[in-house]
């Protein structure tokens, strides 16, 4: 199998789609589960079957531990039931009490071993290199070797989608899968295996495990999307990439103007590369008749960071909102510790003290999420400096809305949008350069050196594209633009939908423009999906 | 109901509480609101709300917050 790619922009994965939708719909109903499973498991073994030996312990674990945590839930009702007379409510109280606690240390068993997989592959290399640092100062012989381990495709996503599904079954919010098959293909569900989205057990099962019929609709507005993702991928965000690249891999020529241009490409670049890949695994699982979450709502109009974070990558921040703010946030130690500060320095430090506790912790962890270096980190915690920075402002924003009334007005609301999306921009060039100080002294070019006129004399023929390029991505751009403008007032695939003859020119130009526009040969990546390498 | 609807208010005076349905659906209040105010709910009405509680379901009015302090007042 080695040497056959199987991402989502590869021939063999199309022609792995191909079979696939075709043999979905010629089996008997009530075995196209079992067929996704199986397709899923094929899918994992061209990226590396021993890889998927990781993704096999967090379903089995999760799958037990799961019923268990059911088992003790049911062993609990049926005991309370049939002694509720005998018990006093001291005794129901107490009995609850060991039920919970025998709970609880199931669940951070297997959450320890689910997460711990996940630790020991993506951060042993980041713990260890810290180690050397601090190492070296005492003795620079010294130094322990990195481990090299590979990142199995998908472990951040399937990681937390089980662990969500735990914590959900531990809240009794519904009951366990009994069937470990279904529950397999839960976890293992190849479209979001790639770069998410992080699906909700409740939520997918309504679809998953159903059977499908040919459904006309499903089919056209699954491969249309397919189709638009395809070319946000392939037509903007791996020509964009070619930019970015060139103007991050030279630091001494690229100052200034270049660095900001790079910010710019790069939000677009991200955008239409993760954006685009969601599509493509939203298009396929439409095609399926499954339904999954969306993971984008046009980000790119939000007037605050938060409010960005609630549209980007919807599926993570509600993820960690429900699974980590919220249990952080009303913690015993988080309690007591906004009681102390109460005491000592007042309501308001106390009021705010959860609240910024949880998103600093939060913040921490979703750049942990996104990679093991302090790249992330540090962006991560300038996010929640942002967030928390707007909140403790926002008493002085409303007294100057109550003055100046033009918090409605169309150049306000534009002036919000376009600071978010350059504050966005800025925090993003840590995913960028190597190195924290690095980055910060890259950005600080734009202050110090920014030097337009080297832009305008021949600075975008530097950079790897040629004019036809810089048309076709203004085009495309231009196109991703009015569409998101256009969905403000409902789905395009819908309106589109009604006009039969306009929907089959959409698509054949969309297919049209991927085959003439895309972004393929020599000096192009067409392979890599950002996302998939967190 | 009313002591709630004084502390609703106080985190954002400029909402009308009693008549509002749709306080987490249109983002009239945020994460950083629920954490605030649960942390004075529990205080004011000797309660604790426990995570699993919170879903829009329960957030979305005054009137079903005041259910489920109610609910959660009964059980302990």
């Amino acid at each position: 199998m080695n040497g056959v790619s199987m991402q989502f922009t590869s021939y063999s994965f199309l022609l792995f789609l191909l079979v696939l939708f075709a043999v979905y719909y010629l089996i008997p109903k009530r075995f196209q589960w079992m067929l996704l499973l199986v397709a899923s498991y094929v899918f994992y073994s061209f990226v590396g079957i021993k890889y998927g030996i990781y993704m096999l312990a967090t379903t089995v674990s999760t799958f037990f531990t799961g019923r268990k945590l059911n088992s003790l839930s049911s062993k609990q009702a049926e005991y309370l039931a049939s002694n509720k007379d005998a018990l006093s409510k001291e005794e129901i109280k107490e009995y609850r009490q060991r039920i919970k606690s025998i709970r609880k240390r199931w669940i951070l068993l297997c959450l320890l071993f689910s997460f711990g997989i996940l630790a020991v592959l993506k951060y042993t290399d980041f713990g260890i290199s810290n180690i050397n640092s601090v190492a070296k100062i005492f003795n620079p012989e010294w130094s322990l070797p990195v481990k090299n381990f590979i990142i199995p495709l998908g472990i951040s996503f399937y990681t937390f989608q089980s662990a969500g599904y735990l914590i959900d079954i531990y809240r009794e919010k519904y009951k366990y899968e009994s069937n470990f098959l279904k529950f397999a293909l839960f976890i293992s569900y190849f479209p979001q295996l790639v770069q998410g989205p992080i699906s909700r057990f409740d939520d997918l099962k309504k679809t998953l495990f159903e059977e499908h019929s040919l459904d006309r609709e499903n089919i056209s507005f699954g491969f249309q999307r397919i189709l638009w993702g395809y070319f946000k991928k392939l037509v903007i965000a791996d020509r964009l990439y070619v930019a970015v690249k060139t103007i991050i891999g030279d630091t001494q020529e690229f100052t200034g103007v270049f660095v900001l241009l790079g910010m710019l490409f790069y939000a677009i670049e991200l955008y239409a590369d993760f954006s685009g890949g969601i599509d493509i695994t939203l298009g396929i699982s439409q095609a399926l008749g499954i339904r999954q979450a969306e993971n984008f709502n046009r980000p790119f109009f939000s007037k605050s960071i938060a409010e960005y974070w609630r549209r980007w990558h919807i599926t993570l921040g509600t993820w960690f909102k429900d699974y980590m703010y919220y249990p952080v946030s009303l913690s015993k130690p988080v309690t007591r510790l906004s009681k102390f500060c109460k005491d000592k320095f007042g309501k308001p430090v106390g009021k705010r003290v959860p609240v910024y506790v949880s998103t600093l912790l939060i913040w921490f962890t979703t750049g942990l999420w996104h990679g093991a270096s302090w790249n992330f980190v540090v962006w991560g915690l300038l996010n929640a400096v942002v967030i928390v920075v707007s909140h403790e402002l926002s008493p002085l924003y409303e007294r100057f809305h109550g003055r100046y009334h033009i918090s409605h007005t169309f150049i306000f609301r534009l002036f919000q949008v376009v600071r978010t999306f350059w504050l966005m921009c800025f925090l993003r060039t840590l995913d960028c350069y190597p190195g924290v100080g690095k980055t910060f002294r890259m950005v600080g070019t734009v202050f110090t050196n920014l030097n337009i006129r080297e832009l305008l004399q021949g600075g975008f023929m530097k950079l790897g594209l040629t004019v036809p390029d810089y048309i076709v991505i203004i085009a495309a751009v231009g196109l991703l633009l009015a569409v998101s403008l256009a969905q403000r007032t409902g789905s395009i695939r819908e309106k589109i939908a009604k006009k039969p003859f306009v929907s089959y020119c959409v698509n054949f130009a969309l297919f049209l423009s991927i085959i003439v526009f895309g972004a393929y040969g020599v000096g192009y990546d067409a392979a890599q999906f950002i996302y998939s390498r967190f | 109901m009313e002591r709630l609807i004084g502390i609703l208010s106080e985190l954002h005076p400029e909402v009308d509480f009693e008549n509002s349905d749709k306080l987490i659906d249109n983002n009239i209040i945020d994460s950083f609101d629920i954490v605030t105010l649960i942390a004075e709910i529990n205080d004011e009405f000797d309660i604790t709300i426990p995570v699993e509680e919170i879903v829009p379901e329960n957030f979305n009015s005054a009137k079903a917050l005041f259910c489920l302090i109610e609910r959660l007042q009964n059980n302990e």
